[in-house]
């Protein structure tokens, strides 16, 4: 009964990524593909200035969406379960995380409609006063975070309010008998108590942020790529499926890099 | 402290809602920038991509490909979730690990896999191709729904059901689908949703039978449009659709 299932992760899952990792050793005669078992692929990302620059691209983008998101999210998800009243909840947490379940595609546009220089927030901006004249968001780093910041903080919403209405109130209550001012008890209490929703949130917003090709290349244009886009450029450009895999493969490495530290930390956490 | 976390909540709301609301207001817009000033309301950019034959086909592609892969998930899920909580094998913990693994991989890296195993075979991109990968990143989510859903009461009554001699399609068909009901349609309807927005698998596995996202994206090189904001706020509109029917059948499910 179980085998059907493993049949198909075995042909379609690992066989296809065992056929990566031989890719990522080969490389590229002409327009034809060399299988050998060189690591040149990988040293070349490590010291070609347009590829190495990617992995930081990507990092410095990833790090910081996660850390915004967080921030962002954790107060938002704080309100709707300790100040909204509960019967109101399930309806505010539904329309907080609407635009969530459109698709990427659309999201990412629908965020290229709002930043261009013609868009409602330059309109907006422009029009109070606070801008003399547009600024360009569109095809910059800026927007690309804040497309992805938009995406993760409904991720992260949901994650920390889970875990908000799970605790028992009676920690708050005890605190606050003992004396701690409201800001303390949050800050001591209930944010501590959250560290695993929070961790579980910031690992997921890591991983499909890092991997996430469409959000930079509608937002953030060309200019700078990240791994992804590199990725894609290697098989538009010239089918350098090779290249295209060892990066693969580096990305892969770092998303469990990703893993390892997070889980650690957080055993350490329970202890 | 309670102004200050009302003021909070309509700022986020603002943000998280202000791109999905110019999508759908400027959907209506009566001149060929979807940006301000808004002018109209008008239907003729709705009317005009219904008559779009290329994207009413990607739109029954996606259908076919996002029904045909849950499905496929979800029985693939099913028989083993009730395989492996029943029976104790070595292993066990080895086989959920595998099964779970995909979910960990970006779509990029499995959609890569897919075309490169598929190419070297010589088997051309297709909706079919497409739907195959639907299936490996759909699985994990189903299997692991499906897992979680089957307790220790559910374990003891399929159990129940063998000793007293039903065979392994009665057991299935008769105790666990129908225990598991809200589960199952949790994990369809979650795969098929996940099927029906998923963009870099498509766009890398299908050549001439593209799906929606993939017809969208191809849409965005000509630039802003109104008729793309139509299309995507039906999109939205699908999404939401299907995201109510879910939230109304696991409430359904909570207050019984």
């Amino acid at each position: 009964m179980i085998a059907p299932a493993l049949l198909w992760t075995l042909v379609f899952f690992v066989v296809p990524f065992a056929a990566m990792v031989l890719m990522s050793l080969a490389h590229l005669e002409g327009r034809e593909v060399v299988q050998g078992y060189a690591l040149d692929n990988y040293l070349r990302i490590f010291t070609d200035p347009s590829l190495r620059k990617g992995i930081f691209v990507s990092l410095e983008i990833t790090a910081l969406v996660t850390v915004l998101s967080v921030l962002l999210a954790w107060p938002l998800a704080w309100i709707i379960a300790s100040r909204v009243p509960p019967r109101w909840q399930r309806l505010v947490l539904l329309l907080a995380v609407l635009p969530f379940w459109t698709s990427y595609v659309v999201r990412s546009y629908s965020w290229a409609l709002v930043l261009g220089e013609k868009g409602v927030v330059m309109n907006v901006l422009v029009g109070i006063g606070l801008l003399a004249e547009p600024v360009q968001i569109m095809a910059t780093r800026a927007a690309t975070v804040i497309g992805f910041t938009h995406f993760f903080v409904m991720l992260l919403t949901l994650t920390i309010y889970s875990n908000l209405i799970q605790l028992s109130p009676n920690y708050a209550r005890a605190a606050e008998d003992l004396g701690a001012p409201k800001w303390k008890v949050i800050w001591l209490v209930i944010l501590p108590l959250t560290l695993p929703g929070v961790m579980t949130g910031a690992f997921l917003t890591f991983v499909l942020c890092i991997g996430d090709y469409i959000t930079p290349q509608i937002l953030g244009g060309n200019n700078e790529l990240t791994m992804p886009q590199l990725i894609m450029l290697q098989l538009g450009r010239r089918g350098d499926f090779p290249m295209a895999s060892a990066l693969s493969i580096v990305l892969m490495a770092i998303v469990t890099l990703a893993y390892l530290a997070s889980a650690r930390w957080l055993r350490m956490e329970r202890v | 402290m309670r102004l200050l976390s009302w003021a909070y909540l309509v700022a986020a709301f603002t943000f998280i809602l202000l791109p999905v609301v110019v999508l759908v207001v400027f959907s209506f817009q009566d001149s060929r920038l979807p940006v301000p000033p808004f002018e109209g309301p008008t239907l003729k950019w709705y009317a005009e991509i219904l008559a779009d034959r290329a994207l009413m086909e990607a739109l029954v592609n996606s259908l076919i490909v996002a029904f045909v892969s849950a499905l496929v998930a979800l029985v693939l899920g099913f028989l083993a979730a009730s395989g492996l909580a029943r029976v104790y094998l070595p292993g066990t913990a080895a086989m959920r690990a595998l099964l779970i693994a995909p979910m960990t991989v970006s779509y990029l890296i499995i959609a890569l896999g897919l075309l490169q195993m598929f190419n070297t075979l010589g088997v051309r991109p297709s909706l079919w191709v497409t739907g195959i990968g639907h299936v490996v990143i759909n699985l994990p989510l189903c299997f692991a729904i499906l897992y979680a859903a089957i307790g220790e009461h559910q374990k003891n009554a399929l159990k129940a059901a063998r000793d007293l001699g039903a065979s392994e399609v009665q057991v299935l068909w008769f105790i666990a689908a129908p225990m598991l009901a809200p589960a199952l349609g949790a994990a369809f309807f979650l795969a098929f949703t996940f099927s029906w927005d998923e963009f870099i698998i498509a766009f890398l596995l299908t050549r001439f039978d593209v799906t929606l996202p993939v017809e969208i994206w191809s849409m965005l090189r000509s630039g802003l449009s109104p008729a793309t904001n139509a299309v995507g706020s039906l999109v939205f509109l699908v999404s939401v659709g299907i995201v109510l029917v879910l939230e109304f059948t696991l409430f359904r499910k909570k207050s019984k």
